[in-house]
């Protein structure tokens, strides 16, 4: 079958792969039709992610169509149109028991620090991801979701990360209404975070980013304010003043370790490898949020350190909330949200591009060309 | 077994302003307290150990089912096994698999020379793409690649110009 295959910082090609097996009898096999690049798997692509092999596959949002099942499979069956969450998780340890399937803690032997994800390196268990033809689903009767007749293969691709993701980022903001949410980052899942932060009741959501056709896009998309902090001398600052000086009540960081803004955090976390990734999102979003205020990270960062005012989430009294999204226990409410049309998650792609070309599609995505904000890669036996 | 107030009757006050409500981890985790009891392996089957499987030292077992998927070889193979002596806790276990990332990219080259392929940098990059949305970053590199190549020539053919001289 045909795959991308990482061979290494910048460097990705699509290439021949054996067609994965039933390795256990909780697996399925899933024929891919829609698999989308996230803004995270541009953190593998750049190189920041330890333990990123070259030959991995990447890819940990995708839907397709169950080709295969193992003999203790029970809740999907061959034929069925599924989403896969992008969480690999058992259903059956103490955390999955807690709802908390992005800390499944029998799925990934190699780090306890992160669950298990689909082509995400082998820190987080060494999975070949959804950038494929094909794709093996373990623990088949807890991730994999039957796609509601009504709802389009392009809504449900999305509802595999960047929704959920977005609409965690908000809940874990702990938003009451009327407060004021501040988004760092444009990317998908910041406009999401943007989008979703309403359904909670904020009263302004404000998103910084400094790529302009992101902010134009988000402005219409999410209906908010949005900023290029390239413009703002100090977007620190701008918060404050913007806040009556008192500071956001809520911020999200929705950016992780690709950030730029700050020359200092992209040396040492880009260039040098020196932290895990650049904090600068992370940094602004601490001193920007008000005292007693709440941080919440959806950004993803490397597994060693990163450099931030940590000193200043204790005297200002912070509440610092982050994790990786737990998408099954989310889905029942994101599924009416798209049903009801309080969310159009498929607005949000610009790139619908074949499997073959996905050097290309990683290329546009990473550099931010022709406006590109969210990319659709699809097989070839799939339809565009 | 789950410890109840009868066990902490010799500590005055035990437990007086335990305030569930006091949960930072409201709404996502559904909270059973399950963890007290440490790590129980859920019943699950265990997936046949086909291929080497490096696994972390801050849990006891492989788990249940994991990733096949490039197995460590070659010198990286070397340094990922080293780095997984070491916790997750320490950089020892980080920077060797860091280093081992790029020692990889280089034994891919050489792998793909050894299989008859020369990988195609200019397509693996999203060239293609790239001539398309941003020409003119693409001239302007193509450019100082260019002057700098020729400035080294002529630095270069000077050199031996003048010992030639001597």
């Amino acid at each position: 079958m045909l795959a991308m295959n990482y061979r290494g910082p910048y460097r990705v090609r699509v290439a021949h792969k054996p067609h994965p097996e039933i390795l256990h009898p909780q697996d399925a096999i899933v024929r891919v039709t829609r698999s989308c690049i996230c803004g995270s798997d541009l953190h593998l692509y750049h190189g920041l992610v330890p333990d990123t092999r070259v030959g991995s596959t990447f890819g940990h949002e995708f839907v397709g169509i169950v080709e295969e099942i193992g003999p203790d499979v029970t809740k999907i069956k061959v034929g069925d149109q599924v989403l896969v969450p992008f969480n690999i998780a058992c259903g059956e340890c103490v955390f999955c028991k807690q709802e908390m399937y992005g800390n499944c803690h029998e799925s990934n032997a190699q780090a306890t620090a992160v669950g298990a994800i689909y082509g995400y390196s082998h820190t987080a268990g060494g999975y070949d991801g959804g950038q494929a033809e094909y794709a093996r689903v373990p623990y088949a009767n807890v991730g994999p979701t039957v796609i509601p007749a009504d709802m389009d293969p392009d809504d449900a691709v999305l509802l595999t990360d960047v929704v959920p993701t977005g609409y965690q980022a908000a809940e874990m903001a702990g938003i009451q209404t009327g407060d004021t949410v501040v988004v760092f980052g444009a990317g998908p899942v910041g406009i999401m975070a943007a989008k979703c932060a309403w359904l909670f009741g904020a009263g302004r959501v404000i998103v910084i980013d400094h790529v302009e056709y992101r902010l134009e896009f988000v402005r219409n998309y999410a209906q908010c304010e949005a900023y290029n902090f390239e413009s703002l001398e100090d977007p620190v600052l701008f918060i404050k003043k913007t806040t009556a000086w008192l500071g956001a009540d809520v911020c999200i960081d929705a950016v992780g370790a690709d950030a730029a803004g700050s020359a200092m955090q992209t040396l040492t976390g880009r260039k040098l490898l020196l932290q895990a990734g650049s904090a600068t999102a992370l940094h602004w979003a601490i001193n920007a949020v008000k005292k007693g205020g709440i941080v919440s990270v959806v950004g993803v960062y490397g597994p060693t350190d990163n450099l931030v005012p940590i000193g200043n989430m204790m005297n200002k009294g912070l509440t610092m909330r982050g994790n990786q999204t737990s998408v099954k226990r989310l889905l029942p409410r994101l599924i009416e949200h798209v049903q009801a049309g309080r969310l159009d998650p498929k607005g949000i792609i610009t790139h619908r591009v074949p499997l073959e070309e996905v050097a290309d599609a990683y290329h546009i995505f990473s550099a931010k060309l022709d406006n590109c904000i969210k990319t659709v890669l699809i097989p070839s036996p799939a339809k565009m | 077994m789950e410890k109840t107030a009868k066990d902490f009757a010799h500590i005055k006050g035990w437990g007086i302003d335990a305030d569930p409500k006091n949960d930072p981890t409201y709404p996502y985790k559904h909270r059973t307290n399950g963890e007290h009891a440490g790590y129980i392996r859920p019943d699950i089957p265990q997936q046949p150990l086909t291929v080497e499987v490096l696994h972390s030292n801050e849990r006891p077992n492989i788990t249940a089912v994991f990733g096949t998927s490039v197995p460590p070889s070659g010198l990286s193979g070397i340094l990922r096994r080293y780095a997984f002596k070491f916790s997750e806790n320490e950089y020892g276990h980080w920077l060797p698999l860091l280093l081992a990332d790029r020692v990889n990219v280089v034994e891919g080259i050489l792998d793909d020379l050894v299989h008859g392929h020369i990988p195609n940098l200019f397509a693996e990059k999203g060239g293609k793409s790239d001539w398309k949305f941003n020409r003119k970053s693409q001239l302007l590199k193509a450019g100082i690649g260019t002057a700098l190549g020729i400035a080294t020539i002529v630095l270069l053919s000077q050199k031996k110009g003048k010992k030639a001289k001597r």
